[in-house]
């Protein structure tokens, strides 16, 4: 048997294929974050970007095929961890009282769920460009001066007060989502101490702070008038 | 004190249970709340009716065999058993809940008692050392630094209760493994099984139908022994350990 049967076979070996992605993952949230961020330093900087990542076909759709590889068993082992929990307490109590759990690890479910809604109204958005037909190169009766005019495209769809509004919502949810898993990344592969218990939390909330500000502020930009 | 009580009821595992209410009158404030249910249960006798089972022994807060879930909290509102839990923990008037600990890895035998052995087959499975009997070793014989027989002592204050479990939004008992798992590793005497006792008592955890962990940390909250959530990055680190040392 091999240890990838044997870990999908144990309770804390799918506990590790959710950290293990998880972490893929936050990475991922990261490395965006700082592509994102490009939208500050102007049209040609991130549009440049974008057509260097569509330049790299190759290493880009690997990177696609381990996010979404990662994605998948991040949702399906916590699936099968969830069904596993809820058979572990067929009888609820009439009366239960939480005594220290965070409100962002109560709400992982209703957070990974927001966030895997909006992972795929993203795509369909900003990626696929199917849900706005302005985001077509002129020639084909868009509004985009190029095919890698990202610039322009996220301004447009940001302008839109509905969308930006369920990003923020969205990226909001994702970060109360990392505060959790990040902390619980260390318990789980066994890396915690008594010392880091006390500040990882802290720190893990820090980040998922900073990621929310980041994500948060480009459709701030976008909607106050900041980025036109 | 005068309380109004909804306590499960439930003949036996096949039929179904109920919250049933009960009024407690003149408890005396200073009575632990195993007493009070001894009053409430005479009371009970007194009218021809089935007193309610729930599980008591020591009545000192270090067998681990009384359980109840009460007001939604395993052993109450203090952070120890309930037989050490008092009435002037209460307030004259209020209602209080009083339900079995609930997991299916803890079936339930009646109202408000459940089996637990699910705890002792997870230690049988690893949760010892192998050690010749005979003459009781030199007290010094094998030299343990103090700083690993205080983190021992720690994880070993673990009485077994089942609290972990009860609290867990999972039914995880993984605070309670964590704890038998922790207090052997710390040991020189713990070394040679070390990897097989992990694997044994996760692999008889998971088939015992607990839950796994979420780091809600609520099993530390209620634990009465104070065991750490550290006791869980230590089982998993060392599963860790073991299952790659299995594997490959």
């Amino acid at each position: 048997m091999n240890l990838l049967t044997k870990l999908w076979r144990s309770s804390i070996g799918k506990k590790w294929l959710v950290a293990f992605t998880g972490l893929a993952l936050l990475g991922f949230v990261l490395a965006h974050l700082l592509g994102n961020l490009q939208m500050f330093s102007g049209a040609e900087k991130i549009n440049a970007y974008a057509e260097f990542l569509k330049a790299n076909e190759k290493p880009l759709w690997l990177a696609r095929i381990g996010l979404i590889v990662c994605f998948v068993t991040h949702i399906v082992a916590t699936l099968s961890l969830v069904r596993m929990n809820r058979a572990a307490r067929p009888d609820a109590y009439a009366l239960k009282r939480s005594v220290q759990a965070k409100i962002s690890t109560r709400s992982m479910a209703l957070s990974g769920l927001t966030v895997l809604c909006f992972v795929v109204f993203h795509l369909a958005h900003y990626t696929l460009r199917l849900t706005d037909s302005r985001f077509k190169v002129e020639a084909e009766g868009g509004l985009l001066k190029s095919a890698h005019d990202v610039y322009n495209m996220v301004i447009m769809g940001f302008q839109n007060p509905l969308i930006s509004s369920f990003y923020i919502l969205s990226v909001g949810l994702l970060s109360l989502h990392l505060s959790h898993g990040i902390s619980s990344v260390f318990q789980t592969l066994g890396l915690e101490t008594k010392r880091s218990s006390i500040w990882m939390p802290k720190a893990a909330a820090l980040i998922a702070l900073l990621l929310f500000a980041g994500y948060a502020s480009i459709p701030a930009a976008v909607l106050s008038g900041l980025l036109k | 004190m005068n309380l109004h009580l909804k306590v499960w009821r439930q003949k036996n595992p096949a039929t179904k249970g109920a919250l049933v209410s009960y009024e407690a009158r003149n408890i005396p404030e200073d009575c632990s709340f195993l007493e009070m249910l001894d009053l409430v249960n005479e009371d009970l006798l007194s009218r021809g009716e089935e007193p309610i089972a729930f599980d008591h022994d020591c009545r000192e807060g270090i067998c681990g065999m009384c359980s109840l879930t009460i007001n939604g909290i395993p052993h109450g509102p203090s952070e120890t058993t309930t037989c050490q839990l008092y009435m002037r923990k209460f307030k004259d008037g209020q209602t209080i809940y009083i339900e079995p600990f609930r997991a299916s890895a803890f079936p339930l035998l009646r109202d408000l008692a459940v089996n637990r052995s699910a705890f002792d087959r997870i230690q049988q499975a690893g949760g010892f050392i192998s050690a010749h009997v005979g003459a009781a070793p030199d007290g010094n014989a094998i030299l343990v630094p103090k700083t690993d027989a205080d983190h021992a002592m720690e994880a070993a204050a673990c009485i077994g209760c089942g609290a972990c479990a009860a609290a867990c939004p999972n039914a995880s008992a993984m605070l309670f493994v964590g704890a038998k798992v922790t207090h052997l590793a710390a040991l020189p005497q713990g070394q040679p099984e070390r990897e097989r006792r992990v694997l044994a008592m996760v692999r008889r955890m998971d088939a015992e139908g607990f839950g796994n962990c979420s780091n809600y940390l609520e099993c530390e909250a209620v634990c009465p022994a104070e065991i750490s959530t550290t006791v869980i990055g230590q089982l998993n680190r060392d599963y860790a350990h073991a299952l790659a040392k299995e594997s490959l």
